[in-house]
C-alpha cells in the first residue's frame, strides 16, 4: 500500500511517500524550486518521491494532507467574532484568501493531482489528518519505541498549539491539548519579531543569541505575559500580543513592558538588551517545556518521549529535557516543523486510518538517518558538473576521503555533497559545508565569507558516536543534531577574569576549548553523532580526520548561504561553491579545487537571497 | 461546489456549530464579491496563522 503525504499552503511545503509502512522518500519543495520556505503545491517534491519509488501517481492508494482546512476556518471565524470589532483589518485581509482558495483546498488538491493522473477520482482518495496528529505521528511512528509519550508544540495548527498523546504499537491517541491563542511557539515568535528577526525562520537566531545574554526579563515575562501553572499548562495575556487581530506579533503594551518598540533590523544594531531578551525567552521556554514534560512523565508512567512541532527544533530545550531525566529516552523527529507534517499525515493514514501494523527495526529508527531525498549517480554527477562548466578530477572513494580530510585539517572550507539529501532543516553530512573545529578563526571565516550571515551565530559539530563521551557531556545518540550539550570539562579552556568580563559578542573571540569553532559562549554545542550504519562515507571521513589530527569532530553546517534553501543538485552545489569563498567542493567522487575553476563562472552570491 | 457545501454541512453537524451557518453564508456572498472585484488575494501577515 502506497500513501503520499503532503504539507502545503502555509509554509514549508513537502511530500513524503510511505510504502507498506516504510518511508521511501521525503523532500521539501523549497529544495527544488529554490524558494526558501516555499508554501506552494509541492509538485516537484511529489514527482521526486514517485520517481524514487519507481512508481506513478496512479499507483498511489491514498493522498493524506497534513491539516484540516475547515477546522482552521472555524478557528478564524470564532476568533474574529470574539474579538470584533477589533481585528477588522486582519479580517479584511484573511477572508478573501479563504473565500478564494483556502476553503477549497480539497478541490484544489484534487485538481492538481488530476493534472498528473487524470483518470483517478482524487477527492475520494484524499484524507485529512489534524495538524497536531500529523506532528505526533511523525514523532512516534518512525521512533524506535514500542510505546511512548508524544509531545508536540508549535505556533498553531487548527486549534491545538500544544498536544500530548500516547503511542502504543499502531495506535496513537491525543490525550491533552492546549488551544489557540495560547501558544509557546507564538510566544517565542513574538520575541523573534520583537528582536528584529523574521518570524518562522529567525527563531534559530534568537536561540543562538541567548547565551550572550542574561535572562533578566524572564521574571517579567512570567509575571505579566504568561500565566504558567505547575503542570506546564499556560495562558498568554493577549493584551501583550497583536497576532489574533492585527498584522504584527506584539502590541504597544508589550513594547511598553520591555521599554522600546521592536528592533528595526535594517537600522538598529543588535545590543546587549536584545541578547538579554533572547536569554529570557529561552529560559521561559525551557521552563514551560520542562514543567510539561515532568508532569506528563509523572501522570502517564511512560519511559520514552517523542517530540515534534516547531518548538522541538529548539535543541537547547531538548538537551535540557534529556538531562532532566523525567523520561529515560528521547527521540525528536528531525523534520519537526511543518514539512514533517507530510510524513506524519502519510503515517497517520497508514497506521491510524487503514489500521496497518507497525514494524519496529530493533534499536534503529525508521528515518534512515533522515537521508530521504534525491541522490545522484557518479555518472550523472560528472555529466551535470561538466554541463555547468566545472573543472574536476575523479578519484576513488578512499582517495576522496583522504583528500577531503587533508583539506579540512589544512584549514580549508569544504563543500561536501554525498548520497541522498536530508529531510528536515539540518544538514547531516549529505549536503554540508565542513571545516576544522580546532581553528580559532573558523567560526568567523565561515560566517562572514562562506555563509554571509551574522558573526554571532554558532556552528555545530559532527562527532564519531564512539568518541562522543570523550568530547561532550552527552551519552545518547543525537544523529539529527537535535540536542545541545556541553563540551567535556577537560576539553574546555577556562576564561581569564578579563575575558569573563567581556560582554555579548566580544566573548565570541575568546578561545574557550580545544574545538573553539563549535563551542558556544556558554560551552554548549549542537551535536550530531555520526553512525557507520546510516552514513558510512561521512563516518569514514571523520575517522580519517581523527587519524590526522587526533580530533574526531568536524564543523558541519548546511550547504547554502544565508536565506538560500540547502543545495539539492550538483549544479546547485557548484553555483554555491562559485559564489562563496569555499576552497574545495567534493561531489560524490569528484573533487573541485576553487583555484582550478574558470574565474568567469564566479557569481555574486551575497545579495542573491533575501535575508531571514 | 455542491460536494463542498455537503461537506461543510456535515462538518457543522459533527462539530455541532450550526451557528456558524449565517456567518458563513454572509461571508460567501460578500467575500465572493470582494474576491471577484480584486486581482489576487495574498495576506500580508507576519506569520500565516489563518
Amino acid at each position: 500500500m502506497r500513501i503520499l503525504g503532503l504539507s502545503a499552503f502555509y509554509h514549508d511545503s513537502a511530500a513524503a511517500l510511505v510504502e507498506d509502512g516504510r518511508i521511501v522518500a521525503a523532500a521539501q519543495e523549497e529544495r527544488f524550486t529554490r524558494k526558501k520556505h516555499d508554501s506552494g503545491y509541492p509538485g516537484e517534491a511529489i514527482a521526486y518521491c514517485l520517481a524514487e519509488a519507481g512508481t506513478t501517481l496512479d499507483a498511489v492508494d491514498h493522498v493524506a494532507f497534513y491539516d484540516k482546512p475547515f477546522l482552521k476556518f472555524e478557528r478564524l471565524l470564532e476568533t474574529y467574532l470574539s474579538m470584533a470589532p477589533r481585528g477588522f483589518a486582519s479580517f479584511r485581509m484573511a477572508i478573501p484568501v479563504w473565500i478564494k482558495e483556502k476553503l477549497f483546498q480539497k478541490a484544489l488538491l484534487g485538481k492538481k493531482l488530476k493534472e498528473a493522473a487524470p483518470d483517478i477520482d482524487w477527492e475520494a482518495k484524499l484524507l485529512f489528518a489534524e495538524h497536531h496528529q500529523s506532528h505526533a505521528a511523525s514523532a512516534f511512528y518512525p521512533s524506535p519505541f514500542e510505546r511512548a509519550l508524544v509531545l508536540t508544540m508549535d505556533g498553531v495548527g487548527e486549534w491545538a498549539t500544544t498536544s500530548a498523546g500516547i503511542g502504543a504499537g499502531k495506535d496513537l491517541e491525543i490525550v491533552r491539548e492546549i488551544h489557540w491563542p495560547h501558544s509557546i511557539g507564538l510566544l517565542y515568535s513574538a520575541f523573534t519579531y520583537y528582536c528584529g528577526f523574521k518570524v518562522n525562520s529567525g527563531e534559530y537566531k534568537l536561540m543562538g543569541l541567548a547565551p550572550y545574554g542574561e535572562p533578566r526579563f524572564a521574571q517579567t515575562i512570567l509575571d505579566h505575559v504568561i500565566d504558567l501553572k505547575p503542570d506546564g499548562s499556560f495562558r498568554l495575556d493577549q493584551s501583550y500580543f497583536d497576532y489574533c487581530t492585527g498584522l504584527t506579533m506584539t502590541s504597544e503594551k508589550f513594547h511598553a513592558l520591555f521599554g522600546a518598540p521592536p528592533r528595526a533590523p535594517d537600522k538598529e544594531r543588535l545590543e546587549q538588551r536584545h541578547m538579554d531578551l533572547a536569554a529570557s525567552i529561552q529560559a521561559v521556554t525551557e521552563e514551560i517545556v520542562l514543567r510539561l514534560v515532568r508532569d506528563l512523565a509523572r501522570s502517564s508512567g511512560e519511559k520514552n518521549l517523542c517530540l515534534a512541532g516547531g518548538v522541538a527544533l529548539n535543541c537547547v530545550a531538548n538537551g535540557k529535557v534529556l538531562r532532566d531525566g523525567a523520561f529515560e529516552k528521547l527521540w525528536v523527529q528531525p523534520a519537526a516543523g511543518d514539512a514533517g507534517g507530510a510524513l506524519g499525515a502519510a503515517l497517520t493514514a497508514y497506521h491510524g486510518y487503514k489500521g496497518q501494523p507497525r514494524r519496529l527495526n530493533g534499536a534503529a529508527d525508521g528515518m534512515q538517518g533522515a537521508y530521504l531525498g534525491p541522490a545522484y549517480s557518479q555518472e550523472d554527477i560528472e555529466a551535470r558538473l561538466t554541463g555547468a562548466g566545472a573543472v574536476f578530477e575523479t578519484l576513488g572513494e578512499q582517495a576522496v576521503i583522504a583528500a577531503t580530510a587533508d583539506a579540512i585539517a589544512a584549514g580549508q572550507a569544504v563543500g561536501w555533497f554525498q548520497g541522498r539529501m536530508e529531510f528536515g532543516p539540518r544538514a547531516l553530512g549529505g549536503r554540508s559545508i565542513l571545516g576544522d573545529p580546532r581553528s580559532p578563526s573558523m567560526q568567523k571565516t565561515l560566517n562572514l565569507k562562506v555563509k554571509y550571515r551574522e558573526s554571532f551565530r554558532p556552528f555545530a559539530p559532527s562527532v564519531l558516536r564512539e568518541d562522543l563521551a570523550d568530547w561532550f557531556e552527552l551519552d545518547a545518540d543525537s544523529p539529527y543534531m537535535m540536542i545541545v550539550a556541553p563540551v567535556q570539562g577537560e576539553r574546555r579552556r577556562a576564561m581569564t577574569d578579563d575575558e569573563q568580563a567581556l560582554f555579548g559578542i566580544d566573548k565570541l573571540n575568546v578561545v574557550r576549548s580545544e574545538i573553539p569553532a563549535i563551542t558556544h559562549v556558554d560551552y554548549s554545542a549542537r551535536i550530531q553523532t555520526v553512525h557507520e550504519e546510516t552514513n558510512p562515507r561521512y563516518h569514514a571521513l571523520l575517522e580519517a580526520f581523527k587519524a590526522r589530527t587526533g580530533c574526531p569532530v568536524i564543523i558541519n553546517t548546511s550547504f547554502n548561504v544565508r536565506g538560500e534553501p540547502i543545495v539539492c543538485t550538483p549544479e546547485d552545489a557548484f553555483r554555491c561553491f562559485m559564489g562563496t569563498e569555499l576552497d574545495l567542493l567534493v561531489v560524490g567522487d569528484c573533487l573541485l579545487e576553487k583555484s582550478a575553476q574558470d574565474p568567469a563562472l564566479k557569481i555574486s552570491y551575497e545579495d542573491r537571497f533575501e535575508l531571514d | 461546489m455542491l460536494s463542498f457545501l455537503a461537506e461543510f454541512w456535515s462538518f457543522m453537524r459533527v462539530r455541532k456549530k450550526y451557528w456558524l451557518l449565517p456567518m458563513f453564508v454572509m461571508l460567501l456572498l460578500f467575500g465572493g464579491l470582494v474576491v471577484l472585484t480584486q486581482g489576487s488575494a495574498v495576506a500580508p501577515f507576519i506569520y500565516t496563522i489563518f
